[in-house]
């Protein structure tokens, strides 16, 4: 897996990672058919999949409720729920198997790869500074940088870019690492027939530990999300 | 500073210098889209029939408390009506039994009357009847005396009879002067 290419492809002068693509839209498309499948005979008397989806809402909405009041925290919803959503899925696509088509890796967790995260990193952030600015006003907004005391600006700065960094690299390290060594235990220890055997259970094992990683790594990047959303939003804190 | 980062996070994993410019785009057009079609094929849907649900559930237990309000109040009603009705059963009771108290002094007074009445008219009759048998007694004395005298005075009374009658005559008051 380390040493496999990537597929890039030069378009309008940006570099895209085909693998990236294709996996992020079959992503999208996994958590878009989950969705409607879940919600297409929507009844009063929820059953089946459609308990699971209000399940899913109704977590993200305590996710939500933990840091700020439903009233400023409502809006942001519909985003939560489609980053866990996302985010889970995406984590999940790299465990099963992975693709290399002509020594280039096409099938992967699109989380293992540091440029999505940190996009989905970066557009929450700016979210958070947008909502902090329309919902609290400018000089509130700019308040905020130098509260408690004026020297603190540096390190809100800082801060800021911190949290960026932490929100994506955290969920790009978790999945990134997991993938590596569930291809070292398929790529490197399954070479013969006792290697095969030896490296069955280790890797059922990392593979059942890393859904787990997984679904935490949704958890965590959604609940930091509303950290940070409660951060600039809430006017006490 | 964070394209830096990125270049190096990239450059570490992936094996290649360049940034991948194009996936960041791609992949924040793919999240706003996904996020899009969330909200209009399942989002909305699925909170709008939340909502209606929770306004089923508020409006049932608006309706269950205003019914069993309802159901305490006709409960309440019931419960007068029905110690209204016992009373009313109670009055009536002791209302008969009145009237029965009366009706049972005035029909014995009337039967004590009665009898009373009927005891006087059995005596007056007796007494009538004893007054009229003691006048039939007296007169059929006074004939059979009369007709006894005719009978003694039509018979021929001989010497020795009317001696006969004599003594026994003075044998009866003799007796009745030894007897005195």
């Amino acid at each position: 897996m380390m040493d496999h290419k990537a597929p890039l492809y030069e378009l309008f002068g940006l570099t895209f990672n085909l693998a990236n693509v294709l996996m992020v839209t079959i992503t999208c498309i996994i958590v878009l058919a989950i969705a409607i499948a879940a919600t297409r005979n929507l009844s009063m008397r929820p059953t089946g999949l459609q308990n699971f989806m209000e399940w899913v809402v109704d977590f993200v909405k305590g996710i939500i409720k933990s840091n700020m009041d439903w009233e400023t925290g409502g809006r942001f919803h519909l985003l939560g729920l489609t980053l866990i959503m996302y985010v889970f899925v995406a984590n999940m696509l790299g465990l099963p198997f992975s693709v290399v088509v002509h020594d280039e890796l096409w099938w992967k967790s699109p989380t293992a790869d540091p440029a999505i995260t940190l996009t989905l990193a970066v557009m929450v952030v700016a979210l958070s500074h947008y909502y902090g600015i329309k919902l609290r006003g400018a000089s509130e907004y700019l308040k905020g940088f130098t509260s408690p005391m004026w020297f603190m600006f540096p390190l809100k700065i800082i801060e800021e870019f911190a949290n960026t960094l932490t929100l994506g690299l955290r969920l790009y390290g978790n999945i990134f690492a997991g993938e590596i060594l569930l291809a070292l235990l398929v790529g490197g220890l399954a070479t013969g027939v006792g290697g095969t055997i030896a490296a069955i259970i280790p890797t059922m094992v990392w593979q059942a530990f890393s859904i787990f990683v997984g679904a935490i790594q949704a958890f965590i990047f959604t609940m930091l999300t509303m950290v940070y959303m409660a951060h600039k939003v809430s006017h006490d804190h | 500073m964070l394209a830096a980062l990125q270049t190096a996070a990239l450059g570490a994993a992936a094996g290649h210098g360049a940034v991948n410019s194009g996936d960041i785009i791609f992949q924040l057009v793919a999240f706003i889209l996904l996020m899009l079609l969330l909200r209009k094929f399942a989002w909305g849907p699925l909170m709008g029939v939340m909502k209606q649900r929770e306004e089923h559930i508020a409006n049932e237990i608006d309706q269950a408390e205003k019914r069993r309000q309802e159901a305490e109040k006709l409960l309440e009603e019931q419960r007068e009506l029905l110690k209204q009705s016992r009373q009313e059963a109670q009055t009536i009771l002791e209302n008969a039994r009145k009237l029965a108290e009366e009706q049972k002094e005035q029909i014995v007074a009337s039967a004590r009357a009665e009898a009373e009445r009927v005891k006087e008219a059995a005596k007056q009759e007796i007494e009538r009847e004893k007054e009229q048998a003691m006048a039939a007694l007296r007169e059929q004395v006074a004939s059979l005396s009369v007709l006894i005298a005719s009978k003694v005075i039509e018979r021929e009374l001989t010497e020795q009879d009317q001696r006969k009658l004599i003594e026994a005559y003075i044998k009866d008051i003799q007796e009745v002067g030894g007897a005195r």
